[in-house]
């Protein structure tokens, strides 16, 4: 998988609120906390709703497509073990019917000169390590 | 009611230094430094100093009143966050001097990043070559695995979406680049004093598209320190009157940690978060942006000075490009010279200290760029997670 950084400089720390995410994310499955009171995603997971402070969910299946809300081109590396991974796409992707959740990941095997908000991505998953996967998106 | 209470009636710095260059003196005492030359401006001693007003995490205020032998600490407080909070910590000096607490507060910024690069402040600590580096979050995992590590990184996402939406481009950008080094070259404090040309700026390296390595500040060290007392007092120091006709800070909860969670609301994503807080200040001050005569805009990254000029109304959201492109920010002619210390990109980067400054020195006629008359400044705090702040000076 080009595109992406290697898996030292990855860490994923996790919390109560999170971890349901973190292990669907590592059987490649998305899934989006939705408020069992009111019905609002909120996304990072937290542990309350911002709309009606209750705190119990339902951990929604999302199939992760969506489009480029924005983006950047890394081209330079704020830390040396960055530098074989470049230029990396880091993209914002809103995902449809979720009022407005975002999910931050890179666009993988792709040219960075064809990145433009609003283009359609599918979601993919890279494997840092075992039992542990992080989002990435696809061009379509 | 904060409005003309107090005023500002010192302010001190050392010299200015790149990265590292400020060793082996310690950033606590490069803010003593400040801090006295700053009371000796004002015509005060330590012995009249009796509290402290900081931001951005700060500093240990007991050791550094056991150093310098403060009489008595009446107040010492900070706002949370970062940079957001440099134009908001006279404000909260402000605060507890209207209230009673105390009556001549110190507000101080110190710098060092010899091992601590702001560039690299969301990398994953632990990381091989990574200093002033992130402790793990369940926040920072669903950002920081996609290689966002440096808030430019992350700014450059919504100077993206900005160039999208509005059609600013990176020639408005290097608008705000140029007109900052012009300001910068003229004064003897200033890191970067050769001027800087357009096709300088497009031959340069990109950093994060669309930011080169001139969207960026500098990296420094050093320390600015201002000081804060009531108006009453100020009469009978010995500058020309500066009074605080307001401060703000904060946000609206939703901006939330801003470019470190990307969750911010459509309506105000592509914005600097100011918009709560500069209705705030402008009310609490009770001027308009047609009264603001020069403005020290935070500048840690091009782009965002333009979208601080959309919120804080000198054009409409999404104008901004184009109010950089026809000369309004330049000194002396512009309709609205800004930064004209050269800022954060070509003077000095002290997380926003040295815009206080500068907007007090503007107020006493004291500029080396001086704004002809200049009699209302408005200085802010850095586009940022909560809180970010403002401050609107007067003479």
């Amino acid at each position: 998988m080009q595109g992406v950084l290697p898996p030292d400089v990855i860490a994923i720390s996790t919390s109560p609120s999170t971890d349901p995410f973190w292990k669907a994310a590592a059987e490649h499955r998305l899934v989006v906390p939705q408020c069992t009171t009111c019905g609002t995603f909120r996304f990072p997971p937290a542990p309350f709703c911002f709309h009606c402070r209750a705190q119990d969910v339902d951990w929604v299946e999302h199939d992760g497509a969506g489009e480029i809300y924005s983006f950047t081109v890394i081209r330079h590396a704020v830390i040396p073990p960055v530098a074989d991974a470049l230029p990396l796409v880091a993209a914002v992707v809103e995902l449809p019917g979720t009022g407005g959740c975002r999910l931050v990941g890179n666009v993988v095997d792709c040219d960075p000169a064809a990145v433009r908000i609003g283009v359609p991505v599918t979601l993919d998953w890279y494997d840092v390590r075992p039992g542990e996967a992080v989002p990435v998106f696809r061009l379509a | 009611m904060l409005k003309d209470q107090t005023a500002v009636v010192g302010v001190g710095a050392t010299e200015y230094y790149k990265r590292g260059r400020s060793l082996p003196q310690t950033s606590m005492e490069l803010a003593g430094k400040a801090v006295i030359l700053a009371l000796r401006d004002a015509g005060l001693s330590v012995d009249d100093l009796d509290g402290f007003a900081l931001y951005s995490m700060g500093f240990d205020t007991s050791l550094f009143a056991q150093w310098l032998g403060v009489p008595e600490v009446r107040f010492t407080a900070m706002l949370t966050g970062g940079g957001g909070g440099a134009a908001g910590s006279v404000g909260l000096a402000s605060a507890a001097i209207a209230s009673g607490m105390a009556e001549c507060v110190v507000s101080v910024m110190t710098l060092q990043q010899a091992a601590s690069r702001f560039g690299a402040s969301f990398a994953p600590r632990g990381t091989p070559g990574a200093v002033y580096s992130a402790p793990p979050s369940p926040e920072g995992a669903f950002i920081q695995p996609s290689g966002l590590m440096g808030p430019g990184q992350m700014f450059a996402v919504l100077a993206q979406r900005h160039m999208h939406l509005y059609g600013t481009t990176r020639e408005h950008f290097c608008e705000v680049a140029m007109s900052t080094r012009e300001n910068a070259i003229r004064r003897p404090t200033s890191l970067m004093k050769e001027p800087l040309t357009k096709d300088q700026y497009f031959a340069a390296r990109m950093i994060s598209e669309p930011l080169c390595l001139f969207d960026f500040c500098l990296e420094c060290d050093g320390a600015v320190a201002v000081v804060t007392t009531s108006a009453e007092r100020a009469r009978d120091l010995r500058h020309p009157m500066v009074y605080v006709g307001g401060s703000a800070n904060g946000g609206n909860g939703r901006w939330g940690q801003a470019i470190t969670w990307m969750g911010m609301p459509d309506e105000y994503f592509t914005s600097s978060g100011h918009r709560p807080v500069a209705k705030r200040l402008y009310e609490m001050a009770g001027v308009t942006p047609a009264d603001v005569d020069v403005a020290l805009l935070y500048d840690h990254f091009s782009p965002m000075v333009i979208m601080q000029l959309e919120d804080y109304g000198f054009c409409g959201v999404g104008e901004g490009g184009a109010f950089v492109a026809d000369g309004n920010i330049r000194w002396p002619q512009g309709s609205l010279p800004v930064n004209t210390h050269g800022g954060n990109l070509s003077e000095a980067y002290i997380i926003g200290m040295t815009h206080v400054k500068e907007a007090v020195e503007q107020l006493r006629g004291a500029a080396v760029n001086q704004v002809a008359d200049a009699e209302v400044a408005l200085v802010t705090g850095g586009p940022a997670s909560i809180p970010v702040s403002s401050l609107l000076l007067h003479n």
